[in-house]
């Protein structure tokens, strides 16, 4: 373990099992997730990306999802062998999430005070006038203007953005050390988005937290992270830094996702690019590059055998055949 | 904004106090017969008289005073099969809705079993083996009523646990305990008290039949139901027997149904106004 990453993902592997068969929706994530980074976890719809996250807080959906194998290590501690006692100590507190629809993520019934304080209450059990001056507080650092009288309306009387401001402060009211963020700013409009990602780099630098920005979107990774893993049908396909990989994408998928985003084509004007074709089904996946069916540069022994991760340049790796070759 | 509906306020204090100090506000007793003033009309009518103000049934019997000594009865048979019977479905409907899995499997198909059960012959059956009286009445009763609170409070659960504020509370570490008390609740708790409201007229009316048939509160002690159930025989010549209860049941079922509607409206932070 080495000591500046806070989070490890080891050959994680969380599959469902269907009646129809085996969903391997997550099959062998590794990355690491340094202190005080902002590691982007990029792939189409779903790739795996959110049961990665679910796998890392141990939050499956009940019934047909499992956790083979792998381990997730935070601090060094591999967290996938504790019990959900123990689970619940570690979440909220040492890692903590922020989901995508600000609409649904506060409970209709309380109010923003009312909700703050159970989450702050669990953590401090302070006095309840403290607790109230944490909340308050708490929205102050998400720049809710006179957080005061916020404190005491209901989740329907506040925008969208607010909501995941609300959702924001409560996620990091515990000071967590990892941050999952899932989607956060899809469902919120373009100018509010920026606005909220601007609140959580300015976030992240204020109290040193990892974050993991989970999202399909080039742009706010672009924006947001250091570096940025790309997932294709449950694995990690590329990671590298963001920079870097805008630069010089080493695997063919990342190269046609890249290509993709509006704006990022050298060639101004050039029509935009798309990848042909669907990703396998995670039910009957090919023994060899998942990519394969969809990749432009497809040889024999990719259909064969799945490519190894390559290491390209420092702190880049790829999982491509091409590679190996070079 | 809904305003405060008086008049159901009204209606529900009256029948409150009118069960509460029945000794001190019945002009008869509700038992003692005087079989010479059998049948009298209400004063207002031909034939009525000062004496009865709603009139006498056909022991001779004061119904006003049954009345008022009735509001006992049913008020306390109504307040405690919801109580009991919602309570359960409530319980249960949460459990089911929540813990999903065998858990959900299990209470279900007793959900089942019971909107299949005949009540009916079970309430009977319960006063043969108990005896007659308010326990045998209140456990017919939520028998009766459990199941399909159970199943519209286990839908409702259903799709609450999919919101992510349910998600959320997990990643805060919040146990299941704590989430089905203070985050699913409190969310089903309007609809369980449209449902208790909605209920009350189904109580009612469950223990008239089950006081008709013998299975409630023995005969001599009024209850609404049983009143109306007496005056069914001579419904053409002595109508207000029948027809003062009924409205008394008429009126508390609506007065409770309006309350409920405004009560529910004061529970909803998004129909409240600040």
């Amino acid at each position: 373990m080495s000591k500046d990453n806070v989070l490890e993902v080891r050959d994680l592997v969380t599959y469902f099992f269907l009646r129809r068969g085996v969903v391997k929706a997550v099959d062998g994530v590794s990355f690491d997730l340094k202190r005080g980074e902002v590691l982007g976890l990029v792939g189409e719809s779903g790739c795996g990306k959110s049961l990665t996250a679910l796998s890392i807080m141990r939050l499956l959906p009940k019934g047909s999802a499992r956790t083979l194998g792998g381990e997730v290590r935070l601090n060094g501690d591999n967290i996938l062998t504790r019990s959900q006692r123990e689970m619940r100590e570690i979440r909220g507190r040492r890692i903590s999430m922020i989901l995508q629809d600000p609409q649904t993520s506060l409970n209709p019934v309380f109010s923003i005070g009312e909700q703050m304080r159970e989450a702050i209450f669990r953590r401090t059990r302070r006095s309840k006038t403290e607790v109230l001056q944490e909340a308050v507080a708490a929205l102050r650092r998400v720049e809710i203007a006179a957080p005061e009288q916020r404190i005491g309306q209901f989740p329907h009387q506040l925008s969208g953005g607010m909501k995941q401001r609300v959702v924001g402060a409560i996620a990091i009211s515990g000071h967590p050390e990892v941050l999952i963020a899932d989607e956060p700013t899809t469902a919120l409009d373009v100018t509010i988005q920026l606005q909220y990602l601007k609140l959580l780099q300015h976030l992240q630098a204020e109290t040193g937290m990892a974050i993991l920005f989970i999202t399909h979107d080039f742009g706010v990774v672009a924006r947001m992270c250091h570096r940025v893993a790309v997932m294709y049908a449950g694995r990690i396909v590329e990671c590298g830094p963001v920079a870097r990989i805008f630069e010089q994408p080493s695997h063919p998928y990342t190269q046609a996702l890249i290509a993709s985003v509006p704006g990022t084509s050298r060639t101004s004007g050039a029509r935009l690019t798309t990848i042909d074709g669907q990703p396998p089904s995670l039910l009957n996946l090919p023994p060899g590059c998942r990519f394969a069916a969809r990749c432009a540069h497809v040889q024999a022994r990719c259909r064969d055998a799945y490519p190894p991760s390559i290491t390209v340049a420092a702190e880049h790796a790829a999982a491509c055949w091409r590679l190996a070759s070079a | 904004m809904r305003r405060v509906p008086w008049l159901s306020v009204l209606v529900i204090a009256t029948m409150l106090v009118m069960a509460i100090l029945a000794p001190l506000l019945a002009p008869h007793s509700p038992i003692d017969q005087t079989l010479r003033d059998k049948l009298l009309p209400p004063f207002w009518f031909e034939g009525g008289s000062g004496k009865y103000l709603l009139g006498t049934d056909a022991f001779g019997r004061d119904i006003l005073s049954r009345l008022i000594y009735g509001a006992r009865v049913s008020l306390i048979v109504a307040a405690l099969a919801l109580t009991v019977g919602g309570g359960v479905g409530l319980v249960i409907g949460i459990l089911a809705g929540y813990l999903g899995g065998m858990v959900e499997t299990i209470l279900m198909r007793l959900v089942d079993a019971a909107f299949t059960f005949p009540a009916i012959l079970f309430a009977l059956l319960l006063a043969v083996t108990m005896g007659q009286g308010l326990g045998t009445l209140v456990i017919a009763i939520s028998l009766l009523l459990w199941a399909s609170f159970a199943r519209i409070i286990r839908g409702e659960v259903l799709a609450l646990k999919q919101r992510d504020f349910v998600a959320l509370a997990k990643v805060r570490g919040c146990s299941q305990l704590r989430i089905m008390l203070s985050h699913i609740l409190p969310n089903v708790l309007n609809t369980f008290m449209v449902l208790v409201t909605l209920n009350i007229g189904v109580v009612i009316i469950a223990e008239a039949a089950l006081s008709f048939l013998g299975a409630g509160i023995p005969p001599p002690t009024p209850t609404w139901g049983l009143m109306v159930s007496e005056g069914r025989g001579r419904i053409a010549e002595a109508w207000w027997v029948s027809l003062i209860p009924g409205l008394a049941i008429t009126a508390l079922v609506l007065s409770v149904n309006l309350f409920g509607d405004w009560l529910r409206d004061q529970l909803d932070p998004r129909l409240r106004q600040q």
